[in-house]
């Protein structure tokens, strides 16, 4: 291999050479920090993110759903408690599965429910079969309010403080870690 | 017992391989003809013993052994024998197989074909395909084994997505990673050349066959995918810019780049190292495109090898690939001598831009891609990059490509002037112009006007050069025809792939014409849509293998006369409780009729269907464009210049007599 | 993961068909009649928007184009907005100020978008600059180039 080029132009030509691995080597960084993060829960591609955190509810007032007592915007704000919101339906499968947490949250927390698109008589029906973890239910028959909320599918669970101000928000099914770890914590630093 | 063996033979294939990978690789270091010679004899070793596995795995579906946990997973005993078949890679682990199956074809075609190339050459590029090969099926091994067992075995299935249950889609994948895999073979080429230190004219001319073949696949991989979800989503959709789709965009837009430059290297000895670039990168965009979409990374719907474990080993070998040779690349590539010289108006100049407006498109496409995981993973934001950005950044960089396409050809090589290329393509010009006029005069949309005035002037400048060469109505016409005869393939060929661009775009541009309506009716009701009267007359239900379907008559008529009767279905399958639309379509080649049955209402004793009517103009035309391109690529594949290892000194020496 | 398991039972109960495949699938999108509006002109903006909104849950889709019940739901909204005679604008920062920028299929120039949009651009000009700049070295490179002749004994040599 003889070099027939001259040196710094030889020298500038290296770099431009090396450019290539050097973005492949970044982005194949960056995509391990993302499968990392993804494995380790920190990194979810498919969380939307929505604006909701951090702002007070949005207005609305909802009819009841038995068999509990409906409620609007006007109750979370008068609240002196954080109080966790979860939207649900009885036709959602790991709304099913997050029960039992719900259940061993309501003594702790109170819980107010929205049933998210369902027939009354089915929201009815799967809150008796669950053991009914809420404190109130609301029908959000037609699906609005949960759009004024940002909420993109079930089960989707918010914080609130008191005022009325969303302070935490989760659009997955609750899972015991989360429970204890953030959730709990954070609603007991609320209260005081 | 099958699943036994055919995971001994896959272990076999990869023990192979690796041999494959190492052997040749240290024969054609030490100039060893011994070691050398065992290149093609592992290749092909190993795309028996690959043969051999993937035969067996197709044999436990087609015997419904569900003992198998990819069988039991993805099939079922009610399904039909193709899908059985067919369904062996409809799923991650046998795609996978299917993927090293087809890598193992194209080192048996180096090993077969190849036979002219100089022993150390071959040598090399066969070890390289090999240490790919042999990754591929370690991953599918460890990670992803198709023949893992299941105990207790199910009585049946869990059956078939029904969406995959499709003659299109059946045979999109093999065409598909067939394009991907095809461009191994370049890739090879360019490490081995990377490894010699040295890149000249044979070394364009060796690459440019396997290239061209694995684009030629590669476009009709990606047109069947677009036809497939033209006609089973039933939406009169084509192309969503969804990441899977431009995963297999962005390596075609690579590979066009590597045809076109690999012919400056062949021709005129310059761009080898751009050249030699391109065949790392299209390889290295066709393994992250098929892989990381795998990942669940890119919010596709298509991610499903959800297991960041899998997503880790596969991140591993990219890096080993990819990271590999573009170390490679830096290290040895400023030492590769410089290219020749040519003024920038010349038909390497324009090649030059043709690769600059292609790698452009590919560089938006990319990073409209990859832009949501970047944004999240380095501000936290989610943001969506879809249809709208795309058609508005992406789209118009290919109007100024169309416009030098027509150029091109007609270009004389290092040194030309404008002018009188200009002055011979006086006419196509001409018909462009009055094409615009036409168009102008209906079309409002700007950016689909334009584009349908390109795709005029590529296909009119294709005839013309065709033409030109064979000076046609300047002689008389039986000598044109001589001309015509004598005429190297490979022009005929790139005139008619550019041809196959013009009829897409055409097709393209039409479809954003295309009108629909969503109508209720009920039986016997007539509605009208761009003139056509369309008329459901009955829906009956009907029973199928492994679902129910509800069948509708719909009669189109235009001016009272009956144009066609289509049968929209709706098939519901009960193992999986999912619903699909059967799309009729009634094509003429000009237009389509596309009607799709929706839901059925029951008001108040009246039972009503909601339909989807479609009409799109110049539909087909996408596809054909999309097949005449591939036409193009083949018959210039059986240009005698091209044929695969044919050394032009020696065969016009007469040396070499190649019948 | 979590999310996705979610999502993932989301669209089975919404009998929306989960991908397995390699190529584009999607639910078929077959709406209402009924819910589109009465004016033609209305109609088509309310289209227009609605193509510029992505489907939250099926990922890849505008609303426009999905028949999954939340797109049907935004549908819906889009167009008693626009009825109620409101700009494109207005309807757009209703949907951001729900979903965040996420919901827009063309995400808006901010610092963080700058080097997407730049894109087309960028790549066109580092393009032409490395091509020019090739040209250039290659026309300034000292004596006169060698012929093909000599070029091809060179290498022969080497």
């Amino acid at each position: 291999m003889s070099d027939k080029t001259a040196q710094p132009d030889l020298t500038r030509r290296r770099l431009l050479m090396a450019a290539p691995l050097v973005v492949a080597g970044g982005a194949g960084i960056a995509f391990w920090q993302m499968l990392s993060g993804m494995r380790q829960g920190s990194f979810d591609p498919h969380d939307i993110k929505a604006p909701a955190l951090n702002r007070p509810v949005p207005d609305f007032t909802l009819p009841d759903q038995s068999p509990g007592q409906g409620f609007g915007a006007v109750d979370l704000r008068a609240l002196k408690v954080p109080v966790l919101v979860n939207f649900f339906a009885s036709w959602c499968i790991p709304c099913v599965a997050e029960m039992p947490q719900l259940n061993a949250l309501k003594d702790r927390l109170p819980i107010w429910g929205i049933a998210y698109k369902d027939k009354p008589a089915d929201a009815q029906g799967f809150v008796r079969r669950a053991g009914n973890p809420y404190a109130r239910i609301a029908s959000d028959l037609s699906g609005m309010t949960a759009i004024d909320w940002g909420v993109s599918g079930v089960p989707e669970s918010f914080l609130i403080g008191p005022g009325g101000v969303i302070r935490w928000h989760s659009a997955a099914a609750l899972d015991e870690a989360t429970m204890h770890d953030i959730l709990l914590p954070l609603a007991a630093s609320l209260r005081t | 017992m099958t699943p036994e063996l055919g995971n001994f033979a896959l272990a076999l294939a990869c023990c192979l391989a690796a041999g494959q990978a190492v052997l040749p690789m240290v024969g054609a270091q030490r100039r060893d003809p011994r070691l050398m010679a065992l290149a093609p004899a592992l290749a092909i070793g190993q795309l028996l013993a690959l043969l051999y596995s993937f035969a067996c795995l197709v044999h436990s579906a087609i015997q419904d052994d569900f003992s198998v946990q990819n069988v039991a997973a993805n099939s079922a005993v009610a399904k039909p024998l193709l899908y059985k078949i067919t369904g062996v890679w409809g799923n991650h682990e046998g795609s996978v197989l299917l993927w090293a199956l087809i890598l193992g074809l194209c080192g048996g075609a180096v090993a077969l074909f190849g036979r002219d190339l100089p022993s150390a050459l071959r040598a090399r590029v066969i070890a390289v395909l090999g240490g790919v090969s042999a990754g591929f099926q370690l991953f599918c091994l460890t990670t992803s084994n198709p023949f893992d067992r299941v105990w207790p075995a199910p009585m049946d299935g869990q059956g078939m997505n029904p969406l995959l249950q499709d003659p299109g889609l059946a045979f999109h994948p093999p065409i598909l990673y067939t394009g991907y895999v095809g461009f191994a073979v370049p890739f090879a080429f360019a490490v081995a050349a990377l490894i010699e230190g040295r890149v000249d004219a044979s070394w364009g001319r060796w690459v440019r066959p396997w290239a061209v073949a694995a684009w030629c696949f590669l476009t009709c991989g990606i047109a069947l995918g677009s036809w497939w979800s033209y006609y089973v989503l039933g939406w009169g959709g084509y192309w969503f810019w969804d990441p899977v789709e431009n995963a297999s965009l962005i390596p075609w837009l690579t590979g066009t780049a590597l045809v076109h430059s690999a012919i400056v290297v062949e021709k005129r000895e310059a761009l080898k190292i751009w050249t030699v670039l391109l065949a790392i990168g299209t390889f290295s965009f066709s393994l992250s495109g098929t892989f990381l979409v795998r990942s669940g990374i890119l919010n596709s719907v298509h991610a499903f090898a959800n297991d960041p474990a899998r997503g880790i080993f596969i991140l591993g070998l990219l890096g080993l690939v990819i990271g590999g040779s573009l170390l490679l690349f830096a290290i040895r590539a400023p030492s590769l001598t410089a290219g020749g010289v040519f003024a920038p108006v010349s038909r390497e100049g324009l090649l030059v831009l043709n690769n600059i407006l292609l790698c452009s498109i590919c560089a938006v496409v990319l990073t409209g891609t990859m832009y949501p995981p970047f944004m999240s993973l380095l501000f936290g934001k989610t943001i969506s990059v879809g249809k709208p950005f795309f058609d508005a950044t992406a789209a118009p960089m290919a109007i100024p490509l169309m416009v030098f396409m027509g150029l091109g050809p007609m270009m004389p090589w290092k040194r030309a002037q404008l002018w009188p290329v200009l002055r011979r393509l006086w006419w196509a010009g001409a018909l462009t112009m009055v094409a615009f006029a036409l168009m102008a005069w209906r079309v409002r949309d700007v950016l689909p006007l334009l584009a349908a005035t390109c795709a005029v002037w590529v296909i009119a400048s294709s005839i013309a050069d065709i033409a030109e060469r064979i000076r046609l109505f300047r002689i008389p016409v039986g000598a044109s025809w001589q001309r015509a005869r004598m005429l190297p393939r490979a022009a005929l060929g790139a005139a008619l792939a550019h041809a196959g661009v013009g009829v897409s775009v055409l097709g393209l541009a039409a479809m954003s014409q295309a009108q629909h309506r969503i109508v209720e009716v009920h039986v016997g009701q007539t509605e009208m849509l761009a003139g056509d009267a369309w008329t459901l007359t009955e829906v009956r239900a009907a029973p199928g293998p492994n679902y129910t379907a509800l069948i509708a008559t719909i009669e189109v008529r235009h001016d009272g006369q009956l144009v066609t009767v289509l049968h929209p279905a709706k098939r519901t399958f009960a193992s999986q409780s999912q619903t699909t639309t059967e799309v009729a379509i009634h094509t003429n080649l000009m237009s389509d009729l596309y009607g799709v049955l929706g839901d059925r209402h029951e008001n108040g004793g009246e039972t009503t269907y909601v339909l989807r009517l479609h009409y799109n103009p110049l539909a087909p035309w996408m596809w054909l464009g999309g097949l005449i391109m591939a036409l193009g690529g083949v018959l210039s594949l059986s240009d005698r210049r091209m044929r695969v290892g044919a050394p032009r000194r020696a065969a016009t020496a007469g040396l070499v007599a190649t019948s | 993961m979590k999310a996705a398991m979610r999502r993932l039972a989301f669209v089975l109960a919404t009998v929306l068909t989960v991908a397995i495949s390699l190529s584009p699938l999607a639910a078929v999108a077959v709406d209402d009649p009924s819910e589109m509006l009465p004016d033609a002109h209305q109609e088509a903006r309310a289209q227009a928007i609605g193509s510029q909104l992505r489907c939250l849950v099926c990922q890849n889709e505008s609303i426009e184009d999905s028949s999954a019940g939340l797109a049907r739901d935004l549908r819906h909204v889009v167009r008693e907005h626009v009825a109620k005679g409101e700009s494109d604008r207005q309807i757009m920062d209703w949907m951001v100020g729900r979903y965040g920028n996420f919901i827009r299929l063309s995400p808006p120039l901010t610092a963080g978008t700058i080097l997407l949009w730049v894109m087309p651009v960028l790549a066109l000009l580092v393009g032409g600059l490395v091509a020019f700049l090739s040209f250039r070295r290659a026309r300034g490179s000292g004596p006169a180039p060698l012929s093909d002749d000599e070029r091809t004994r060179l290498t022969d040599l080497t």
